[in-house]
């Protein structure tokens, strides 16, 4: 008995890399500039859904939304082990709060039909952490935060721990079910070497179409059949194959709006050298118990 | 949704434990009155729980004009769908306008589980909410008296401020220990309403099998002092200089998460964007570089004395008093200097 795992993945910037450069004068970010990576917590949804499979069999389909670009992070996850990849790529996905994502998410899910949806606790741009849940409500299913570990797996019910900080929790539920995962469940495993020749040449419609605008000689729709037949392809899917009700996507769909970005720039009031001497550093002590900071 | 209601009351959600009430939900009455007084509302707190009612008292204590009471047995423990049921039906029969939730475990778990179900905006982790006017630039169509919801983004590099102003209530998840804690008044009494919980055991997805809760080793949130070492400090050997100054300081021990993840210090003690938000009177920050992430939990500070051998360290920028210099060094001079003046 096999199970069916869905694992939600986003591509984002690096955020602990972000130098000076990276920021526009207005304070909004250049992402331009930044590298795009897999989103960590991401990677570890992945392990776990791999290592659903090791253990009982089934598959596993990635799905992210996101610009074609994202076909990066799915041809990562192909590599590491991942049966199928799926980018639901859209222009009227663009300014889709995390309400707005989980609503097209959950559109996707549902044509999937899997046993387990699983997605990192959050990403690193946003921190919010609220597409999990989000989703998991607009598919009817019931939500785990947090995982750290899968206990059980019997057909029908699963057993999970669940980190919470200041301890832990272990949770019985009935599938399917929703995951979000936390970086201390797993180490994920690395591309492999034989997955990654053969779905280095994985595409989605959208990447074939930019080669053939280099080389008109390639002919897209036999790139695509040929692709397909290999099971190459990266199943592109937009907001008309999902029959998405567009009052829920993207700016409409999106009851947060932006009112105001500022880049951080914390400087203290008043600041003075001290000399890295018992006398500097007697002096400094003098003036703390002064005014009462300590003492 | 609900439709926009300027008269609403201002809303949080009052988190517990085992009955007894969570810290951040303290914390929310405080910012929460302040939000209730600028819009001239009432300020209402949300218990939900097993034979909880003894604390709907002390959230009078910390400025609640009015509790509601929900009382259930199968709302004994947190579960999010329960929880979630619940304060979706509350909110459909009061329509507030502002609903806030500590961003605990729990609270992240709760809030977009509400604000998808209601088809409401949410703004995760604020470090500040403020009550102000949105202008529509194309239109000049102005929204006033909106709630300003403050909160950094991409790893602490920006401050974003979100708001919502079509499709209410207007929720966020507040960051733990940002928002000062109220003092309790004693003679301030809530309106106490009870409110009926309709529950079968249908509507719990889950069985909560075993739960094990640990007191955190150190109470960063409370200390006046606080004394972090970040990866400079350079071993777990030299991490003892942190420790003593911070003993014969009466300090906690804090560390940036880089010195926690090299094993220098127990992951309890982390201060930033991941790990506890602290505000004490003096902060020490020894062999700390000062990234964006770290600063996120500790530039509230009320004083900041930086140690690094680095004078181009951004925690420069925002010190108060800089050491430049080998904190091997200047750590025993300091402590060699308090134990004599102190």
């Amino acid at each position: 008995m096999g199970y069916h795992c869905v694992v939600l993945v986003k591509q984002v910037p690096d955020t602990k890399r972000i130098t000076g450069q990276a920021m526009n004068e207005d304070g909004t970010v250049n992402r331009a500039a930044l590298p795009a990576i897999f989103n960590p917590e991401d990677l570890n949804a992945l392990e776990m859904a791999l290592d659903i499979k090791d253990t009982h069999g089934g598959s596993v389909t990635v799905v992210s939304m996101g610009l074609p670009a994202a076909a990066d992070i799915l041809r990562d996850a192909l590599y590491r082990g991942a049966d199928r990849a799926v980018l639901i790529t859209d222009r009227r996905c663009a300014a889709s709060d995390t309400l707005a994502t989980s609503y097209i998410l959950s559109c996707a899910v549902r044509r999937l039909e899997p046993d387990i949806v699983l997605c990192g606790r959050q990403a690193i741009d946003g921190d919010t952490a609220q597409v999990g849940p989000q989703t998991a409500e607009k598919l009817g299913l019931p939500q785990l935060t947090y995982v750290e570990q899968i206990q059980k797996l019997d057909g029908q019910t699963l057993v999970a721990r669940r980190n919470l900080g200041n301890g832990w929790q272990e949770v019985k539920t009935t599938l399917p079910a929703l995951l979000t995962v936390v970086d201390s469940a797993n180490e994920p495993r690395v591309p492999r070497a034989l997955r990654l020749m053969k779905y280095k040449s994985a595409k989605c419609r959208i990447e074939i179409e930019a080669m053939a605008k280099d080389a008109p000689s390639i002919d897209v729709e036999a790139v695509y059949a040929a692709l397909e037949s290999k099971g190459l392809l990266i199943h592109q899917w937009d907001l008309d194959y999902l029959e998405a009700d567009l009052r829920w996507c993207g700016r409409d769909g999106s009851p947060t709006k932006v009112h105001r970005i500022q880049s951080v720039v914390l400087t203290a009031k008043e600041s003075k050298a001290v000399e890295p001497t018992q006398q500097g550093i007697e002096a400094m002590v003098h003036e703390l118990i002064e005014d009462h900071t300590i003492g | 949704m609900i439709e926009v209601n300027k008269q609403g009351e201002v809303w949080i959600f009052a988190e517990q434990h085992n009955g007894t009430l969570e810290e951040v939900s303290l914390e929310l009455l405080s910012k929460g009155r302040e939000l209730a007084d600028t819009l001239k509302v009432s300020l209402a707190a949300v218990l939900l729980g097993s034979q909880v009612g003894g604390e709907s008292e002390r959230l009078g204590h910390f400025g609640a004009d009015k509790v509601y009471l929900v009382e259930h047995p199968l709302l004994e423990h947190y579960q999010t769908n329960t929880y979630a049921k619940i304060i979706c039906e509350l909110i459909e029969k009061h329509k507030p306008q502002i609903v806030l939730y500590g961003a605990s475990p729990c609270g992240r778990d709760l809030a977009p589980r509400v604000a998808s179900a209601m088809k409401a905006g949410l703004t995760a982790d604020c470090t500040d909410l403020q009550i102000g006017n949105h202008e529509i630039k194309k239109t000049g169509q102005v929204f006033e008296n909106l709630l300003l919801q403050i909160r950094p983004a991409f790893g602490g590099n920006i401050i974003a401020t979100i708001i919502n102003y079509d499709r209410w209530p207007q929720m966020a998840t507040v960051r733990e220990g940002v928002m000062p804690m109220p003092t309790p008044n004693v003679n301030k009494k809530a309106q106490l309403i009870q409110e009926p919980a309709h529950l079968s055991l249908e509507d719990l997805a889950i069985e909560i099998l075993a739960e094990h809760r640990q007191q955190r080793k150190v109470n960063l949130k409370a200390s006046r002092v606080i004394v972090a070492g970040g990866a400079g400090v350079g071993s777990k050997e030299n991490f003892k200089l942190i420790w003593d100054l911070a003993h014969c300081l009466g300090a906690a021990p804090g560390a940036t998460r880089a010195a926690v993840d090299l094993g220098f210090i127990d992951r309890d003690h982390q201060i930033g964007q991941t790990g506890t938000t602290v505000r004490p009177i003096l902060y020490i920050a020894a062999g700390i570089s000062g990234a964006i992430q770290h600063q996120a939990g500790m530039s509230e500070s009320q004083k900041i004395i930086a140690i690094n051998n680095d004078p181009d360290a951004p925690i420069f920028n925002i010190a108060h008093y800089k050491i430049v210099g080998d904190l091997t060094q200047v750590i025993p001079m300091m402590i060699k200097a308090i134990k004599e003046k102190v």
